[in-house]
């Protein structure tokens, strides 16, 4: 039983970081232009939502509207960009590309590959979130002494999902079914994880509903670093989320060692 | 532990019910060229990734430089150098960039890929390409790049599967030349192909597969001797299954594969001369080859 899933597991603490390195140097050759285009969804809704609403709303949870859907758009950002890093560029380089049959005929395992990726789109996630929390600190939104608070839990929501969406990856027969993800799961989530409303606007059983969402964490988390207010419940959301992050990836380690190594 | 570089034994694979590889044994010796030839569907890429530990025997024993495959296959790996059927290069990395990516994949350092890159890169004729993005490159020249690419961590086996497919004619022969010069300098070659005339120019040895069984295994010209041992001549331009009763007299053996009659006989003038009022035939004789030898086993050819 060990034997026939070893190799959907990483071979050792390290090998992974080849796969990252390669990701890496084929970015780096895009940097620019997958930046700004990463960033600007989430500063248009920021800066749409933020002062268009923020006008009629006023307060919320006793901040501006601007820095309450800030923490949120954070979180959103680095949600999608570890998910579209996953169900598009890593299927793409495991379905249509074969880079990663490529490294499966060198010592690295599926497992190796599965952890590159996952840690490769958590850092673009890192990036993406990072970059909106000091835009948002720089015009005032959130504190100077947030960023090594949210940092951390920046990266947390990258791993978690995109393991969640390597699962998407390695169970979708073609890159057609990942609208399904977005629309049926990603969307919605993002409404009821309070990034653009508080949750406590949400009826009672969608609220515990709410509670259970991996993104509801990571706001919860990330909301009161970047507000300069104490953490509640620290343990709880760290733990819910590596426990998001380490099933997935079991479980999507186990599914590419069906689906790639037949 | 074996000494073989790779020792498959009654190795079984089915993919549902349908079965790719069936009780195969083969061994292949330390510095040989040993070929697995047979048409698409034969199970050769199969094997291939059997012996890669990438896929997993249903039945039978697989050991690959010494280790248990696929127990401990990322072992093996390690001496094994691997050229897929299809290019898996990265397009938007550099030449020199794709040898740094592989490296790292088998723990090379920076400077030990850079220390090699020069010598690897002259081998596949791409001193001049070393910046050039792979998008860039010709067919050939992915393909000397894959092979160079594989030889990037010294392997001791070189798994090439289907290595020339989709080349042309130069190209094919730069590339059988340049696995000449491995051979040459002791490396141990698997390759599967479905060209005759490749198995036939570079291994020492190989394995006939039809449907994922062996059919025949041996040298080239040992095998062409034993299974034709004569002169063939093809006819074509007529209805062959007229024209085999016509000749049968003077032939040993003839089979009928599509439009072409083929004759397998000691004296070949006797059938031109049988035939010599049909003006609308067209006659070619040649020495017998793998060609022959499959379609003698199997009743069709290769060619597909």
């Amino acid at each position: 039983m060990w034997q026939r899933f070893a190799p959907a597991l990483p071979a050792n603490p390290w090998s992974w970081i080849a796969v990252w390195r390669r990701n890496f140097l084929v970015w780096r050759k895009v940097a620019l232009a997958s930046i700004l285009g990463n960033l600007a969804e989430p500063m248009s809704s920021l800066f749409g939502l933020g002062f268009g609403l923020g006008m009629i709303i006023g307060g919320v949870e006793g901040t501006s509207y601007i820095s309450f859907l800030a923490a949120g758009m954070v979180a959103t950002s680095a949600m999608v960009s570890a998910t579209f890093e996953t169900i598009y560029a890593a299927y793409a380089r495991m379905q249509t590309n074969c880079t990663w049959e490529a490294v499966l005929c060198t010592p690295l395992t599926l497992g190796d590959i599965v952890l590159g990726e996952v840690a490769w789109a958590a850092s673009k996630a890192l990036l993406a979130g990072t970059a909106i929390t000091i835009v948002a600190v720089a015009l005032g939104y959130a504190e100077w002494s947030s960023i090594p608070y949210a940092l951390p839990a920046i990266a947390l929501t990258g791993v978690t999902f995109a393991s969640l969406a390597m699962v998407v990856s390695a169970l979708a027969p073609s890159h057609d079914y990942f609208i399904f993800y977005q629309s049926l799961i990603l969307t919605p989530m993002m409404y009821l994880s309070g990034t653009i409303f508080p949750m406590s606007q949400l009826p009672g059983s969608f609220q515990r509903i709410a509670a259970l969402l991996p993104l509801t964490h990571s706001v919860d988390l990330i909301r009161p670093a970047m507000l300069g207010r104490p953490v509640d419940s620290v343990g709880l959301h760290v733990g819910a989320l590596c426990i998001y992050a380490a099933f997935p990836f079991l479980v999507s380690a186990v599914l590419l060692r069906q689906r790639l190594m037949r | 532990m074996s000494t073989a570089a790779v020792d498959l034994f009654q190795v079984s694979k089915f993919y549902d019910d349908r079965v790719v590889v069936d009780a195969l044994s083969f061994t292949v010796s330390p510095g040989e060229c040993f070929g697995l030839l047979g048409p698409n569907g034969a199970g050769k890429s199969t094997l291939a990734r059997l012996i890669l530990g990438v896929a997993s025997p249903d039945a039978g024993k697989i050991c690959v430089l010494g280790e248990p495959v696929p127990a401990r296959a990322r072992l093996a790996r390690r001496g094994i150098g691997v050229v897929p059927q299809f290019d898996n290069l990265d397009l938007q990395l550099t030449v020199r960039e794709n040898l740094l990516v592989f490296g790292r994949y088998f723990a090379m350092s920076a400077a030990e890929v850079k220390a090699v890159t020069p010598s690897l890169l002259e081998f596949a004729r791409l001193e001049n390409k070393a910046d050039a993005r792979v998008s860039e490159l010709s067919g050939g020249m992915r393909r000397r790049l894959t092979l160079a690419r594989a030889l990037i961590n010294d392997p001791q086996l070189l798994v090439l599967d289907e290595p020339t497919t989709g080349l042309d004619p130069h190209g094919r022969h730069l590339i059988w030349e340049r696995l000449r010069s491995l051979l040459a300098r002791g490396k141990t070659i698997l390759l599967t192909t479905h060209f005759m005339e490749e198995a036939e120019r570079l291994c020492d040895r190989l394995c006939v597969l039809e449907h994922g069984r062996k059919i025949a295994e041996g040298q080239p010209h040992a095998l062409i001797e034993q299974q034709i041992g004569c002169q063939v001549i093809e006819i074509y331009g007529g209805n062959p299954h007229e024209l085999l009763p016509l000749v049968r007299p003077q032939v040993q053996r003839a089979e009928v594969s599509g439009e072409t009659l083929f004759c397998y006989v000691t004296d070949p003038e006797q059938v031109r001369l049988r035939l010599a009022d049909r003006t609308d035939l067209r006659f070619l004789q040649r020495p017998p080859n793998l060609e022959d030898v499959f379609l003698r086993l199997t009743g069709r050819e290769i060619k597909d």
